[in-house]
């Protein structure tokens, strides 16, 4: 059985849900236009992820088994319902510029996919452990195409200009195709290849020794 | 109506703001179900028809309970009438009808019309958990950028499982090329199409003016 500290890291790089496993696209894509939009989208599905874990794990004896679906999306719906009128109450900002996308976390399939395949057979604090990992690898993901994007597509990072001379006036051109939709997906197409060529590299001693014997 | 608002919706939702391209709505079924043609039209069609069904029913859902002062509240609630239910039951709403009624049809389907149910019924199940759908149920009722009623919302979802579909079939038209092309091993599968929907994208970008 694998260890509590295990338990947490394996969502972060090895298992990331967007650059691994390919799960919850749409928000990577569509809130990714600047680091700050990414970092409130992260936080806000690692929270729906966390409390719909334990929940979900809590009352894993009582859920029976042939209506677990639709009871694991009466469980996410709830917590995402909180987080959406906690986001417009006080980050309304925040909440205005993500728009459709905080009650769309709930046909996210990473919460339902960590609920199905994790939270229904594991311990709570397991559970706990395993969706706050999750949802730390998401937030980092979306940040670093967040990060990529913002910079290199507004000049900007967290809403703040960088690339100035010491006359604090901008030296750098934005490549503004970023911030819109085909950079958007290049981005994530250039990440993804990047990352399975890191694994890709670092499996490959194993394959040598297979092939030798 | 009139006729120019059909064609308006219909640029709008196929080529200006279309769900995939622009929107970045149901990218998953995209990926996952675009390497050949005839998967590619099976999940279109699904996506459309069931696309169009939510629209309907959840307009009528939000239209008729869930609104301030909508016909269900102020006949049974009166007390919270004023505030109607949006913000509290939107979410829990709309997926749960979405749901029930992907089930429902599937059973329809299966018992009274087989031959259908062949054609699209595994792609079924998948579309509960679509966020096109829930996107467009959204994007017709609490989010939506004009003034909505039953016969533009309808429109709306058809239209837009309609630009998915041309997308779909788009995107499985490359990506049976690009099988017999000599792609880089970390490349292949889904980054190569991310790659290629991006510049697709920027095609689609030409569209924008054609908005008014």
């Amino acid at each position: 059985m694998p260890t509590c500290r295990e338990e947490f890291s394996k969502g972060i790089i090895k298992g990331n849900p967007i650059f691994v496993l390919m799960l919850g696209l749409c928000p990577t894509l569509a809130t990714t236009t600047s680091v700050k939009n990414a970092f409130a989208m992260g936080l806000a599905a690692s929270a729906v992820l966390i409390c719909s874990n334990v929940i979900v794990s809590a009352f894993r004896r009582f859920i029976p088994k042939a209506v677990r679906i639709p009871c694991f999306i009466v469980v996410i719906a709830s917590f995402v319902t909180i987080v959406d009128m906690v986001m417009k109450g006080f980050f309304w900002e925040q909440s205005k510029s993500l728009s459709i996308f905080i009650p769309l976390i709930v046909v996210n399939c990473i919460i339902l996919g960590r609920a199905e395949a994790f939270a229904y057979k594991s311990s709570v604090l397991r559970s706990l452990l395993d969706g706050a990992g999750a949802g730390l690898g998401f937030t980092l993901a979306l940040m670093l195409v967040g990060t990529i994007r913002e910079v290199l597509g507004a000049g900007t990072f967290w809403g703040y200009p960088i690339y100035l001379d010491s006359f604090s006036r901008p030296v750098y051109v934005p490549m503004t195709g970023l911030v819109l939709a085909p950079g958007a997906f290049i981005v994530l197409g250039l990440l993804m290849a990047f990352f399975r060529h890191l694994g890709n590299r670092r499996r490959r001693p194993d394959l040598r020794e297979v092939t030798f014997e | 109506m009139n006729f120019g608002l059909i064609i308006q919706i219909a640029i709008l939702n196929l080529f200006v703001q279309n769900f995939v391209i622009a929107r970045f709505l149901g990218l998953c079924p995209f990926i996952g179900q675009s390497d050949d043609k005839k998967k590619a039209l099976g999940m279109g069609v699904a996506v459309t028809f069931v696309m169009t069904l939510a629209s309907f029913v959840t307009y009528l859902l939000f239209a008729y309970v869930l609104k301030p002062n909508s016909w269900f509240l102020t006949t049974f609630f009166g007390t919270i009438a004023e505030d109607g239910l949006v913000d509290v039951l939107k979410t829990a709403s709309y997926i749960l009808v979405i749901a029930s009624l992907v089930q429902f049809v599937e059973m329809f389907l299966k018992r009274h019309v087989p031959a259908l149910y062949r054609a699209m019924g595994i792609y079924l199940a998948l579309i509960t958990t679509n966020c096109a759908v829930l996107g467009v149920a959204l994007l017709n009722t609490t989010d939506a950028t004009m003034e909505m009623n039953l016969l533009t919302a309808v429109l709306q979802g058809f239209f837009a499982g309609l630009g998915f579909t041309l997308v779909m079939l788009l995107m499985a038209g490359i990506r049976e090329r690009l099988q017999y092309l000599n792609v880089p091993r970390c490349m292949k599968g889904a980054p190569i199409a991310f790659l290629c929907t991006g510049l697709m994208a920027l095609a689609f970008l030409g569209f924008a003016g054609m908005a008014n």
